[in-house]
């Protein structure tokens, strides 16, 4: 294996312009003339707009223009859309009410966007924003989920604030088992509201040109052509060749760049209408405000077991805020993301999920990190564990009794998914020699000695990742596929241009990508350059999220690499007058078999751009592209196991140790797979320990900055036991099965377990703060 | 931020004379709240009036047996100044603990403590060592300086310039940050020292507060367990979405005791 081949832990070619500085992000951009964006935003969760009075704003100094809703209903700008299509139980679709970019009749969160003012400078424009007099009715708030369908009432269009009200899987069946079981563990759960926070704020600039009639958006999106396609063919109304969308350096996304918001929808709209290029750069307070947020589920669970402790049934009850529009994908998450993941990693036979989604005068939720899957790992881990207390079977004997059997692969679940491949077992005991299981029991003992209390927590994950099979995807209603393209392009004097759908955003996919070309055709890793973020030079894609880029992007790259081995063949048997079926390809080098006869792919390129000497039914150029949808979904899987120590005269948790066992298939980059591995969990834990988003009863977000939203710091974590184990994905080239959403997915159950484990109740939801921990410590001391 | 008038004025007397004849003068010193404050445009002083080029106020000496910080000192200066360390390393630990690096590098205990902000650390070091506040016009014991929720006994045109401490036997800090923005949800110092037992509470209440009842327990018998019972009353306490007055109440004890426990 050559040291920079797929395996090994290359160091991030992209670190180089990061570190020193010359990353490249959407707000380092100016362009010759732009105007600045500012928006005026709700200060109410909910009121009727009466009128917006913007002749004050209008004529304050370096003001170009102030827009209203009116102002873009006027030129037809349509709604931003759902992209995905959720039938209900009773076979209706999911109710989708108006998302303007700029409210028309009614503010429905705090933050909402009234009205844009466009200036000179960002200062004279947020002057002039508050000049705007809008006349707010303000109406009752609608705030809790739970309360939301008797609440006051949101969108016309959507009767008790219902989207949705959706199930999977065969409660007759499953409440047939409940009734014959054994034991029925029952847990109600909440997972918690979360906020992005992205370290780069999203941003947008957007500039028309009269000759070519044509705009160009530079925005921080996880997905460049998506956007494009979401503009164009949904709200503005432009041709998609009219519109280059290109997302440069982004710094971290975690979902919440996937979509399109009214920002960037407004700055492209604006730029035509005032003729001049329109920048706008999100401060954190309305990152806080208005980008999507993620999870916010009200789950009850119900687990039936039989006498042996196999899971025999499995129920869950589940209300989803959705917020108060819908982002893009935020019908998917509760439903295809979620349910279908109830299975976990066990052969439980029948499941049955309803789920509520409702809308409340909160900010849009939409996929976070792992969406769905966090939220169906901890409905499942959590209860698993309960089990395990209540029935007194150790916890990792009773997950082991229900594992998926390595030999029961492709195993279908009764929710829907089919699992291509997975050793359950093998990364549990993995698992449990890293945390040293079997003298926890004497570890519990010395905390106590302290008058520290002790708990061990665990997490047997799985995830639907590689997302997605288009035609699968499409059959549950959504709009769009999710295969994803690859181009390699060799230039003529042998370097290698990569032109990717994927788009990285932290994740070092310049790296992984160029360890990917490097290895498949031969090449010096430094003679591959990665292009990606352009919609003016990559093929169409469909971007990074849901843990794809490898299994689907890699896939890609991998086939166009596959393409030009196949050209050059033909190429090489012509120079060396060979037959074709006589070239064989290794490391660089066409030969013909058993002679010493070779050319390096070098010289194949060269002949190929400069083709005096040539086959001459083949087109010149080496320059190959493949769209790769997948077959099924990839599963990645594994163990985590957190143990915690618990100060009970103050409530703080320390996490004493962490150990994780994954599952990603084959893995080219081991470094950047422990670094995702690594943030992954620190972002399961910020959910499980620190991080909370909270709006009061009048809807005003409590937890609008850092000093009240609390993010996860190094001195929070400790030193994590990584591992993995190999379980090559069976349908896609490269044996990949994704690892960037598993930390987030797994971690949250695994804290949660050790705390509850510690405390001795399963009463505390995430976050498990120390003031909720001090007051079960003591209630049950 | 809305536009004001910045000035840089070369002495106590200028910045003082300053600050009494603008409009709605502010003083700037590291500006770590007053900076946040303007970007959100929650304040519009008409002029800042920035301390940064007064050399005499700036760094640490010992005064008559007690340890004087200028105001303009920032707290790594505190936190590493080898004279606090010898003499109150209580004090040098506390600066060390305030905000992060950054913070501590540009924050100033005369901003802070001129602030009073009710979750601040250093007003329980002043009130707990009973330092003095030296300002433009005259002395303020600590009891007396911090008068509630961001307020001080200061009035217009008055600027802190120094902090004196006495130098205590013992004495130690204890922290329980708030795990978001580090600020304390309680911080109690005590000491011990030629004025008795001293314990303040930070954090905890609109402003920092002395526990009268720990210190006649401490001034008997200065350990932890002699504390062990003395309860802190919730009443008046601060609760938000973080910590409750209940369980404020509780943690007061909990690093009473600790405090008490470290300062040996």
């Amino acid at each position: 294996m050559p040291d920079t081949g797929i395996g090994a832990s290359v160091r991030r070619k992209e670190d180089q312009r990061f570190l020193t500085g010359k990353g490249r992000y959407t707000d380092d951009l100016n362009r010759p003339g732009q105007v600045h964006a500012v928006f005026v935003r709700s200060p109410h969760a909910h009121a009727s707009v009466a009128s917006v009075n913007t002749a004050a704003a209008a004529a304050a100094p370096g003001v170009i223009a102030v827009f209203t809703g009116q102002d873009m209903e006027a030129d037809s700008v349509g709604s931003l859309p759902c992209g995905w299509t959720v039938t209900d139980k009773h076979g209706e679709p999911h109710k989708a009410p108006g998302h303007f970019p700029l409210v028309r009749d009614k503010v429905r969160y705090v933050g909402d966007h009234v009205a844009v003012v466009l200036a000179e400078t960002a200062i004279e424009a947020k002057d002039a924003a508050e000049l705007v007099e809008v006349d707010y009715q303000t109406l009752p708030a609608n705030v809790d989920p739970v309360q939301a369908m008797d609440g006051p009432l949101l969108h016309d269009d959507a009767p008790s604030n219902l989207c949705y009200d959706w199930e999977l899987g065969d409660q007759a069946a499953v409440d047939e088992a409940m009734s014959r079981a054994a034991h029925v563990t029952k847990l109600d759960l909440i997972n918690n509201r979360l906020i992005p926070n992205a370290i780069e704020p999203r941003a947008a600039i957007a500039e028309y040109d009269t000759g070519t009639e044509s705009y160009t958006l530079y925005s921080t999106s996880q997905n460049p052509h998506l956007l494009r396609l979401i503009l164009c063919a949904f709200v503005l109304g432009i041709p998609e060749s009219k519109l280059r969308v290109i997302a440069p350096d982004v710094g971290g996304g975690f979902g919440s760049k996937i979509y399109c918001y009214a920002e960037e929808t407004v700055c492209t709209w604006a730029a035509k209408k005032t003729g001049r290029p329109v920048k706008w750069t999100g401060e954190r307070s309305e990152s806080f405000l208005a980008d999507a947020h993620g999870r916010d589920h009200v789950t009850h669970v119900e687990l039936g077991l039989d006498a042996e402790g196999k899971f025999v049934a499995m129920k869950v009850d589940t209300t989803a805020n959705l917020g108060a529009y819908l982002s893009n994908f935020a019908t998917c998450v509760p439903t295809y993301l979620y349910a279908t993941l109830l299975a976990g990693q066990y052969t439980t036979p029948v499941i049955y999920c309803n789920v509520k989604a409702v809308f409340t005068n909160t900010a849009p939720v939409d996929a976070y990190r792992g969406a769905g899957r966090p939220e169906a790992t901890y409905v499942i881990e959590r209860v698993v564990e309960a089990a395990a207390r209540e029935t007194g079977i150790d916890p990792a004997e009773l997950r082991k009794r229900n594992f998926v059997p390595p030999d029961a692969f492709p195993y279908a679940t009764p929710v829907a998914l089919t699992y291509d491949s997975g050793q359950y077992a093998l990364a549990m005991d993995k698992a449990l020699e890293l945390i040293d299981y079997g003298s926890f029991p004497a570890r519990r003992e010395a905390s106590k000695a302290k008058g520290r209390l002790r708990g061990i927590g665990f997490s047997a994950y799985i995830e639907a990742c590689g997302i997605a099979p288009s035609a699968v995807v499409g059959s549950l209603g959504a709009g769009v596929g999710l295969y994803e393209s690859g181009q390699v392009r060799f230039n003529p004097t042998g370097t290698i241009s990569v032109f990717t759908g994927s788009h990285s955003h932290g994740q070092g996919h310049e790296t992984t990508f160029s360890q990917l070309v490097s290895d498949t055709l031969g090449v010096p890793i430094e003679n591959v350059e990665i292009v990606h973020g352009d919609t003016g030079s990559i093929p169409f894609g469909m971007g990074t999220y849901g843990s794809r880029s490898l299994a689907v992007g890699g896939s890609a790259i991998s086939k166009a690499c596959d393409k030009i081995i196949e050209k050059g063949k033909k190429i090489a048997a012509h120079l060396m007058e060979a037959s074709v079926d006589d070239i064989e390809f290794e490391a660089g080098t066409f030969r013909v078999a058993g002679t010493d006869k070779e050319k390096g792919i070098g010289e194949i390129a060269f002949a190929a751009y400069v083709p005096h000497n040539y086959p001459e039914d083949l087109e010149p150029g080496l320059d190959e592209t493949s769209f790769y949808d997948p077959l099924n979904f990839t599963y990645p899987a594994g163990t985590h196991v957190c143990e915690v120590e618990i100060d009970p005269d103050t409530g703080v948790i320390e996490i004493a140790d962490w150990a994780a066992v994954d599952d990603f298939g084959k893995v080219i980059n081991p470094m950047i797979v422990e670094g995702q591995v690594h943030g992954g969990i620190a972002q399961g834990v910020g959910q499980a320990m620190l991080e909370n988003c909270v709006y009061d009863a009048d809807g005003q977000l409590l937890t609008g900055s850092y000093m009240d939203y609390c993010m996860p710091r190094a001195g929070d974590l400790p030193n994590f036991k990584v591992e993995t184990t190999e379980t090559p994905c069976p349908h896609n080239p490269l044996g990949v099965k994704g690892c960037g959403e598993a930390g987030a997915i797994a971690a949250p159950a695994a804290l949660m377990n050790a705390v509850t484990d510690a405390l001795g109740t399963e009463d505390i939801a995430m976050p498990a703060s120390p003031e909720k921990v001090w007051r079960i410590a003591n209630a049950a001391g | 931020m809305y536009e004001f008038n910045y000035q840089r004025p070369g002495s106590v007397d200028e910045a003082a004379s300053a600050l009494g004849s603008a409009d709605d003068g502010k003083i700037v010193a590291g500006g770590m709240t007053l900076i946040p404050t303007l970007k959100q445009r929650l304040a519009q002083p008409s002029d800042l009036i920035d301390l940064a080029a007064i050399d005499g106020l700036k760094g640490i000496s010992e005064d008559g047996g007690a340890v004087v910080v200028g105001a303009m000192t920032t707290h790594a200066e505190v936190a590493s100044n080898a004279t606090v360390q010898s003499k109150i390393p209580a004090l040098a630990s506390l600066a060390d603990g305030i905000g992060d690096v950054q913070v501590r590098n540009r924050g100033t205990i005369g901003g802070s403590i001129a602030n009073n902000d009710p979750a601040a650390d250093y007003p329980a070091a002043l009130v707990g060592l009973g330092a003095t506040v030296r300002t433009s016009k005259r002395e303020i014991a600590a009891d007396d300086f911090f008068t509630g929720m961001f307020e001080t006994a200061l009035v217009e045109d008055e600027i802190v310039t120094a902090v004196a401490f006495p130098v205590p036997d013992k004495a130690a800090y204890a922290k329980f940050p708030n795990p978001a923005s580090r600020y304390a949800i309680v911080g109690v110092f005590v000491a011990q020292g030629g004025g008795g037992v001293r314990v303040a509470v930070t954090g905890a209440g609109p402003s920092v507060f002395r526990s009268s009842d720990m210190e006649s327990a401490l001034a008997s018998d200065f350990s932890a367990g002699a504390i062990e019972g003395v309860s802190v009353s919730a009443d008046g306490l601060n609760s938000d979405i973080h910590a409750s007055a209940e369980y404020r109440a509780h943690i007061v004890g909990v690093m009473a005791r600790r405090a008490v426990a470290a300062a040996g």
